[in-house]
C-alpha cells in the first residue's frame, strides 16, 4: 500500500493490521515515535493523523491509507511544532525523555487546532503517560506556548 | 538517582552492592555454552585484573575525553543517562575544573573498564542516588588533570613556563602577550603527555558552572525524538525476536502444539526454546511478537533438583495470603538498632498504641520497555546494546554466559527510557541472555524487545513491606518507647545474595535510625522469605518504609493528642539541620496548618507533614488534600530538601518533582497483586501509574546546609506517600494503615 508520512509518499507490503507504529518504526526506520504498552494507554506512540491526534500502537495501518501522516520526525517543520519545541527546551521538560516525543506531538495538535487553550483544555488534551512525572513542566510548556 | 545502596555509604556497604554469587549448573547444559545467570564473586579489583599497573579510577584522561579540533568535547560518563541528568553534571563537574564549557560537552556512556570505576574509586554502578557525591572529586580532578594536561601543552609550545600562562574557557592564555591558544588545537599533544598527579583544585568561591542551573544536554534531542535508546538499536544484518515467558517463573517450555504453523507465519525466521521462555525470531519485531503470542505452549513444572538464582513461583501464590503471612509471623527478631529499655518503658508508659502498617508490591514500569541486541563478531567478541545500570556486572555476566573474557565483551548502554532501579542484574528479568542464545542460534545479530505484558510479569519488584508497630506514651502523650517489627525480606541481601542473618538495611531503612529523641527503640526484621523476584526501586527501602513510619508517627500524635508537626519539632530539638528543614517546608507552604479547614472553593482540606532521610539527604514533605466524587485530590506537595550541596539546583528541583510524583503513584494506585503464582496486571490498563490530571504543582526548596553531599534522585520519594496519608487521615478521621489509597474507602468517620 502506499503510505503517506511527513508529506513522503512511501510503499510498503506489510499486512494491513500491522499497527502504524510498527510500520514507522520498522518498515522506515523512524524510532522517534516510541512502544509503550501497545494497548492505546501511555500516548508514547502519539502521531498526527490528517492534524489529529492518534496513537499509533492501536491504529491499523490499513486505516490511514490516502491520510497524511505526521511524526515527530517533522515537528520542526511546522511552525507550531517549533514554538512547542523551543517550550520544550526553555521548560526543560524532558528526564528519561521516553514519552517525549508523544507529549510534543499531543501538544502540537493541541495548539494547531486551539492556538490559545485554557487550563481545562490543556488538562483534557495532555493526557499521555510519565513515568518521570514531567507533567509539571509539560504543563508550563504549554501554557507558555497557548500565551505566546 | 535510583536505588542501590543504603543511606551510609561507607566501604562496607559498597563492597556489597555489586556482587552477584556464583550459581552453577542450575539449568542443565541443553544451552551450550550459555549457563544462565552465572555471575563471579567478583569485586571492583576483578575488573582490574589482567597486565599492567593498577589503574587509578579517573585520572587517565584520554579515556574520558576527547577534546576536538573545534573545541568541543566527547566526555565518556562512568555513569548512565535515564532521566537523571547525570550527563549534565558530569560535563558541570569536568568542565568546570578544566575551564571548559559544559555546553560544548556531548557526554556518552563510558564502555566498561577499569578507568570507570569511580563511585568512591572502586566500583561503578549508576544508582544508590550517588553518582555525583561519591565522584565529585574525583570527577573534579580529572577536569583539573586534562586542564593541566593542556596548559603543559601550550607551554612546551610556546616554549614558557606554566606559571605565565592561564585558563579561559575553551583556551590557553599566554599573560604576558595575551596570545591565545585554543584547546582544540592543543588537545592532539596534550593528550600524549603523562598524567600530572599534583593539580589543585579550584576553589569553590571560583567556581563558573558547579551550582548554576546549567540546561540539560540532552533536553533538545528529547524534544524531537532524536535521542536513542536501547529499542531503538539496529545492527546491519539483524533479525528481530519477541518471547512468551513461562506464566511462572520457574515453568519451562514443554510441547509447542502448533510449532509448524507458527513457524509458517508471514516473516517467521526461526521458533525456540529458551529457559522459562519461547521465543520466536522473525524479520520484523511485529511479527516475531504475533507469532510467539500464537504459540501454544504446554509448560512443566519447576524441576525441584535445578538450583536456580531465582526462587521458583509456587502455583498457590498470591499477595494477600504472603501479607496475611507477613502480619502474623513471629520468627527470629534481627535486631537493627536497640536504644534504652524498650520492654521496661513500655511497661511504664500511660498509654500504648500498636498497629500494622503496610505496602504492596510496587513494579518499576518504565516506559521503555527492556529490550536488548546481541551480535557476536567473526572475530570470537560480542557486542551488547543493554539498558543497565552497571556495565562491568553485566560484561561479566555475559562473558560468562558466552564463555568469552569480559574484554571479548563490548557493553553498550544505551539512554535509559526510565529506571528506577529496574535495570540492575536481576537473573530473571534479564533480556539480554535470551538475545544473546538467539543470536548465537541464528547466527546473526538479534534485537530482543519484551513487549509491555512480557515486562510486567517478569519485572523485579519492590518488595511488600508490613509493620507491626507499637508505641509507649507517658502522661503528658509524649512517645517514650518505639517498638517496629519488620518481617520480610529486604531488597539488597536478596540481590546480592547475602544470608539473613542478620538485618538487611534496605528492609529496615527508614524505619532504624530515625533521627527523633524517643528514648527507648528497638527496631527489628524478621525473616520471612518471599517467593518472588525482589529489587531495587525508586529510594528503595525508604520507599515504603517512609510511609510505614511516618505515618505510624501521627497516629502516635494522635494517640498522645498532640499535634504533629509540633511533635516532631520537638523531638527534633538540638537537631538543627532539621529543625531548620521543618520550619523550612512549613514556611514553603504558608505555615503549617493540619485542618480539616474550608477552603476558599468550599473545598474541606486537610495536610500531612513527613520527614525522610535517604541517601545522606533530608527531606520534609507537605502535601495538601481533600476528597471531591469519591476520589482523593492532590493540591500541593511541598517539598524542603537538604542535600547539603548541589551541582545544579534546576536538575534537583527536576528530579524531587519527578520523585514526588512517583512517590504519589505508589501512594495512590500502585500495588502488584498476584494470584495464583501469577500478576493480575500485564500492562498500564490493570497497573494505573500516575496519570497528568493527578499531579498537583509541586514546590521545591532546596537548601544548601553545606553538610556532606547527598543523593538527589530518589530522596523526594519517601515523604510523600505519609504525608498524603497523614492529611486524608486527618481529613477523614481514621486512620489509613494500608497503601495504595485508591483502595481506602472515603467516607469520613463519626469518631
Ligand atoms: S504505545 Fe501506544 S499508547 Fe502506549
Ligand atoms: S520523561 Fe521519562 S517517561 Fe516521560
Amino acid at each position: 500500500m502506499e503510505l503517506r508520512i511527513n508529506g513522503m509518499t512511501h510503499q510498503i507490503d506489510v499486512e494491513p493490521e500491522t499497527p502504524l507504529l510498527w510500520v514507522i518504526r520498522e518498515e522506515l526506520g523512524m524510532t522517534g515515535t516510541k512502544y509503550g504498552c501497545g494497548l492505546a494507554q501511555c500516548g508514547a506512540c502519539t502521531v498526527m493523523i490528517d492534524g489529529r491526534v492518534a496513537r499509533s500502537c492501536v491504529t491499523p495501518v490499513e486505516s490511514v491509507a490516502g491520510a497524511e501522516v505526521t511524526t515527530i520526525e517533522a515537528v520542526e517543520t511546522d511552525p507550531v511544532g517549533r514554538k512547542v519545541v523551543a517550550a520544550w527546551i526553555d521548560n526543560q521538560v524532558p528526564q528519561c525523555g521516553y514519552c517525549q516525543s508523544g507529549q510534543v506531538m499531543a501538544a502540537v495538535a493541541l495548539l494547531k487546532e486551539n492556538p490559545s487553550p485554557g487550563e481545562s483544555e490543556i488538562t483534557e488534551a495532555m493526557v499521555n503517560l510519565c513515568r518521570c512525572a514531567t507533567y509539571n513542566a509539560i504543563h508550563a510548556a504549554v501554557r507558555q506556548v497557548a500565551k505566546a | 538517582m535510583n536505588s542501590l545502596a543504603s543511606t551510609d555509604l561507607g566501604p562496607h556497604d559498597l563492597s556489597e552492592t555489586p556482587i552477584n554469587l556464583s550459581r552453577r549448573g542450575f539449568l542443565g547444559a541443553s544451552f551450550g555454552a550459555f549457563v544462565l545467570g552465572v555471575a563471579l564473586p567478583a569485586g571492583p579489583a576483578r575488573a582490574q585484573a589482567g597486565a599492567g599497573p593498577a589503574i587509578d579510577p579517573g585520572t587517565r584522561v584520554p579515556a574520558f575525553l576527547e577534546i576536538r579540533p573545534d573545541g568541543s568535547v566527547l566526555l565518556q560518563s562512568p555513569f548512565i543517562e535515564g532521566g537523571q541528568g547525570i550527563f549534565t553534571a558530569m560535563a558541570q563537574i569536568v568542565g568546570e575544573e578544566m575551564d571548559a564549557d559544559p555546553s560544548r560537552f556531548s557526554v556518552v556512556a563510558a564502555p566498561p573498564g577499569p578507568d570507570y570505576l569511580v563511585v568512591n574509586g572502586k566500583l561503578r554502578i549508576t544508582g544508590g542516588s550517588m553518582s555525583v557525591r561519591t565522584s565529585y572529586e574525583r570527577m573534579r580532578r580529572l577536569g583539573a588533570i586534562a586542564r593541566r594536561m593542556l596548559l603543559q601543552a601550550a607551554a612546551d609550545r610556546l616554549g614558557v613556563p606554566l606559571a605565565d600562562l592561564r585558563t579561559e574557557p575553551g583556551k590557553v592564555v599566554h599573560i604576558a602577550s595575551g596570545r591565545e591558544l585554543a584547546y582544540g588545537e592543543l588537545a592532539p599533544a596534550a593528550m600524549t603527555l603523562s598524567v600530572p598527579t599534583d593539580v589543585p583544585l579550584k576553589s569553590p568561591a571560583d567556581f563558573r558552572w558547579i551550582g548554576k542551573s546549567v540546561p540539560r544536554l540532552d533536553v533538545a534531542d528529547k524534544s524531537t525524538g532524536r535521542a536513542t535508546y536501547s529499542i531503538d538499536v539496529a545492527v546491519d544484518g539483524m533479525l528481530l525476536a519477541a518471547v512468551q515467558h513461562a506464566p511462572r517463573l520457574g515453568c519451562e517450555p514443554a510441547a509447542l502444539l502448533n510449532e509448524a504453523q507458527v513457524g509458517a507465519m508471514r516473516g517467521v525466521h526461526s521458533v525456540h526454546r529458551l529457559p522459562g521462555a519461547v521465543a520466536v525470531v522473525a524479520d520484523r519485531w511485529w511479527r516475531a511478537r504475533k507469532a510467539v503470542e500464537a504459540l501454544q505452549v504446554e509448560w512443566k513444572e519447576a524441576d525441584p533438583f535445578v538450583q536456580r538464582p531465582f526462587p521458583v513461583m509456587p502455583a498457590d501464590f498470591s499477595s494477600a495470603a504472603l501479607k496475611d503471612k507477613l502480619i502474623a509471623s513471629h520468627g527470629k527478631a534481627l535486631d537493627a538498632e536497640v536504644v534504652g529499655d524498650v520492654g521496661g518503658a513500655m511497661g511504664k508508659a500511660a498509654k500504648v498504641v500498636e498497629a500494622v502498617y503496610d505496602a504492596p508490591f510496587i513494579a518499576h514500569a518504565q516506559l521503555e520497555p527492556p529490550a536488548a541486541t546481541a551480535r557476536f563478531n567473526a572475530d570470537g567478541t560480542l557486542d551488547l546494546w543493554v539498558p543497565n545500570q552497571a556495565p562491568e556486572i553485566f560484561q561479566r555476566n555475559a562473558a560468562k554466559l558466552a564463555g568469552l573474557e569480559p574484554e571479548q565483551v563490548r557493553v553498550h548502554s544505551p539512554m535509559l527510557g526510565g529506571f528506577f532501579g529496574r535495570h540492575f542484574y536481576y537473573e530473571a528479568s534479564l533480556a539480554f541472555p535470551q538475545a544473546m542464545q538467539l543470536a548465537k542460534a541464528v547466527g546473526r545479530p538479534v534485537k530482543l524487545i519484551w513487549s509491555r505484558e512480557e515486562e510486567f510479569l517478569r519485572d523485579t519488584l519492590r518488595p511488600m513491606g508490613v509493620v507491626r508497630f507499637k508505641a509507649g506514651l507517658d502522661a503528658r502523650g509524649k512517645p517514650v518507647a518505639l517498638e517496629a517489627e519488620v518481617p520480610g525480606e529486604g531488597p539488597r541481601f536478596r540481590v546480592n545474595k547475602v544470608p539473613l542473618d542478620k538485618p538487611d538495611p534496605t528492609a529496615v531503612e527508614g524505619i532504624a535510625e530515625k533521627p527523633y529523641a524517643i528514648p527507648n527503640r528497638r527496631i527489628s526484621q524478621i525473616p520471612v522469605p518471599y517467593p518472588v523476584m525482589i529489587g531495587f526501586w525508586r529510594s528503595v527501602g525508604h520507599s515504603m518504609n517512609g510511609f510505614l513510619y511516618e505515618t505510624f508517627f501521627d497516629e502516635m500524635a494522635d494517640a498522645g493528642q498532640q499535634d504533629p508537626f509540633a511533635l516532631r519539632l520537638e523531638l527534633l530539638a538540638g537537631n538543627a539541620r532539621l529543625t531548620a528543614l521543618l520550619k523550612s517546608v512549613a514556611d514553603l507552604s504558608g505555615g503549617w496548618r493540619r485542618g480539616p479547614y474550608t477552603a476558599a472553593d468550599g473545598s474541606r482540606r486537610a495536610r500531612g507533614i513527613a520527614m525522610a532521610s535517604p541517601f545522606g539527604s533530608e527531606v520534609a514533605t507537605i502535601a495538601e488534600v481533600s476528597v471531591s466524587k469519591n476520589t482523593i485530590v492532590l493540591h500541593d506537595i511541598w517539598v524542603a530538601i537538604d542535600p547539603g550541596h548541589v551541582v545544579n539546583p534546576a536538575i534537583v528541583e527536576a528530579q524531587v518533582r519527578s520523585a514526588v510524583g512517583n512517590g504519589l503513584s505508589t501512594a495512590l494506585l500502585e500495588e502488584v497483586v498476584y494470584e495464583h503464582g501469577r500478576p493480575k496486571a500485564r500492562n498500564y490498563d490493570q497497573y494505573p501509574i500516575l496519570p497528568p490530571d493527578r499531579m498537583p504543582p509541586v514546590h521545591v526548596r532546596i537548601i544548601e546546609s553545606g553538610a556532606p553531599m547527598g543523593g538527589v534522585g530518589e530522596p523526594g520519594v519517601p515523604g510523600v506517600p505519609p504525608a498524603v496519608a497523614n492529611a486524608l487521615s486527618t481529613l477523614l478521621g481514621r486512620r489509613i494503615r494500608s497503601l495504595p489509597l485508591s483502595k481506602a474507602p472515603l467516607t469520613a468517620s463519626a469518631s
